[in-house]
């Protein structure tokens, strides 16, 4: 007897096929390498630096200091090192884009999945809801919900991911409604399985890869809402990339030729919000049915 | 004893304000270890019928009756239903979740009504339904099946609930000529060692002819003929199925029919089928002296009892 069952086996193979897929494209790899590169700085950076560093009161560096070897790239107006903050800033602004873009898909899978499965008036009342959401612009709202619920990380999380669910939530409708019409549904009725049994065991796995596809592309909304946010004055209160564009414009950086105070976090958002959108859509590529064979 | 019973089901859905009386008036009863045949050509009602007596569809006007009992519409009656009465869907493929092995898909019934010993209840049912070693098939998944395996993963996925009826929709409509004689022996020999009874809802008269003890002819909603096997196709009395009958190779003398293909939506008065009669347009129904009812005069709905009667007016005068 081999050591794997059949199914494991077919997982195996399943798995490899999907990787096969997924290198196909250059764009996915390289995303994700520098998705990679981004999470192990976040993770490394209490390991190895001192937050002490970016307390204002004990930088020790020059005012808006240009790259030098004790600083690679630079200093702010305080004297603190844009590299430190620009490490301890990715642990914010990667932590915020991941939690409220999982936030944003639960919330959006649960309605979407909802909405597709009861038909009737209680999916129109989703769906009501969920376009509500699709035509409000959502910054605004982030804005005033961040506002009114005041400073703090949980807050931004919240903020974010409340507002960002609806084209998620219309999306899982349209993929559980096409789920929904398959013969195995009716089978799985006629042996006796309630709505839960046929949402959680033939809609959602249906669902799953697309969910996964999504929130991928949704981080990297989140991470640009963040910094949106963060640089409209919304703080979560802690060095993030959004917080350090608003302080370099706060104290004239881009006009008195502190470049890498402004160019810093810029690329670093610009970077890893591209990584995601690679992974994202090569994802997408290979999981959605509808796209498959396409962008190739 | 009849097993289950429509007692003058009507079932109706209402689409842009337009009315579709999907079964007007139907009664019908399958006894125990019984094998019926609904026949029908495709928009007659009869998938909608199939479906009303399974309790996937609620009737608007009258009851379906499992064991002299009428069936009530909660989910746990609903529940206890499902495990006397099982579904066969026509189209093996899509009936099974390209994504569950043979075992989940059998195991999925026996898991939703938390039945014990499941291992044992899916290789059993697997065996039975003809797939042997069922261990050799457990973790196959559908698409490497063929079709008349697929059926019998089916087929094993509803007698896992150890049903009393199933009632199976068109169950071969999809599989090869030499596969199809397997499943119907299959539904056949499944009568003879678990006393199972079945409604086998076709479009084939042949294969009516082949499994069924009694058939049931239905058109526009409304059963026009039923009877012994035997005796409504060597014997037809209604035009409907002499028509029917007619064009099945190897008869003398070939019945097409005229008129509009039937529209649920708009029921003709009299004789449901009269714009369509052979009987009425070649003459023979005014020389009768029937013509007047077959136009306008209501006909009765059949009673379920086992003898060969026909609804219609040329034939009962």
């Amino acid at each position: 007897m081999s050591p794997l069952t059949g199914a494991g086996r077919r997982g195996l193979t399943r798995s490899a096929r999907f990787w096969r897929e997924f290198r196909a494209r250059p764009s996915g790899p390289a995303g994700a390498a520098i998705l990679l590169a981004a999470v192990l700085v976040a993770l490394l950076t209490p390991l190895l630096t001192d937050p002490a560093g970016l307390d204002v009161t004990r930088a020790t560096g020059p005012r808006m200091g240009p790259p030098s070897l004790e600083h690679p790239l630079g200093t702010d107006e305080s004297g603190r090192s844009v590299l430190l903050m620009i490490t301890w800033g990715s642990r914010v602004s990667l932590l915020i884009g991941f939690m409220s873009a999982l936030l944003s898909m639960v919330i959006g899978t649960t309605v979407g999945i909802a909405a597709g499965h009861f038909r009737g008036w209680p999916a129109a009342v989703l769906m009501r809801i969920t376009d509500w959401f699709l035509v409000l612009p959502s910054l605004v709202l982030a804005l005033v919900l961040a506002a009114i619920l005041g400073g703090g990380m949980f807050t931004i999380i919240l903020a974010i991911g409340v507002t960002s669910w609806a084209s998620t939530a219309r999306l899982i409708r349209a993929q559980t409604l096409a789920v929904e019409a398959r013969p195995y549904i009716e089978r799985a009725r006629a042996l006796g399985g309630g709505h839960w049994h046929v949402m959680t065991r033939h809609v959602l796995p249906n669902v799953a890869p697309l969910v996964l596809a999504n929130t991928t592309l949704q981080v990297a909304g989140a991470i640009v809402a963040e910094s949106t946010l963060a640089f409209l004055g919304a703080q979560s209160g802690q060095v993030s990339w959004g917080g350090m564009l608003r302080a370099s414009y706060d104290w004239g950086a881009a006009t008195s030729g502190a470049w890498w105070y402004v160019l810093a976090p810029g690329l670093c958002i610009v970077a890893v919000v591209m990584a995601f959108t690679l992974v994202g859509r090569a994802l997408e590529a290979v999981l959605n049915p509808r796209l498959r064979g396409a962008g190739r | 004893m009849s097993l289950l019973e429509a007692r003058d089901v009507h079932v109706e859905f209402t689409a842009r304000g337009r009315r579709t009386r999907a079964v007007d008036g139907v009664n019908l009863s399958i006894g125990e270890g019984e094998i019926v045949a609904l026949v029908g050509e495709s928009g007659c009602g009869k998938t909608t019928l199939a479906r009303t007596l399974l309790g996937l569809e609620r009737p608007g006007a009258g009851s379906v009756r499992y064991g002299g009992a009428p069936l009530a519409y909660t989910s746990r009656a609903l529940r206890a239903h499902r495990r006397e009465v099982q579904l066969v869907l026509q189209d093996p493929t899509g009936s099974l979740n390209p994504r569950h092995t043979v075992y989940e898909a059998v195991a999925e019934g026996p898991r939703i009504h938390r039945l014990p010993g499941e291992r044992d209840r899916v290789a059993g049912a697997l065996s039975r339904a003809g797939l042997r070693p069922p261990e050799r098939f457990f973790e196959r998944l559908p698409h490497e099946l063929s079709g008349g395996q697929r059926q019998r993963v089916v087929i094993a996925g509803a007698l896992a609930l150890e049903p009393r009826l199933l009632i199976a929709d068109e169950p071969v409509a999809s599989l090869d000529a030499s596969v199809r004689g397997e499943i119907l022996t299959l539904l056949l020999r499944l009568r003879e060692e678990l006393g199972l009874s079945a409604l086998v809802v076709t479009h084939d008269l042949g294969l009516a002819w082949n499994i069924a003890d009694r058939v049931a002819v239905m058109y526009l909603g409304r059963i026009v003929e039923t009877g012994p096997v035997e005796q409504v196709l060597t014997a037809p009395a209604h035009p409907y199925t002499q028509a029917l009958l007619s064009v099945l190779p190897g008869s003398p003398s070939r019945v097409v029919l005229s008129g509009e293909p039937p529209d649920a939506t708009r029921v003709p008065g009299g004789c449901r089928f009269h714009p369509r009669c052979q009987v009425l347009a070649g003459g023979a129904a005014a020389q009768a002296g029937v013509e007047a009812s077959c136009r306008s005069g209501p006909l009765a709905v059949l009673p379920a009892t086992a003898a060969h009667q026909a609804a219609c007016h040329y034939t009962a005068r």
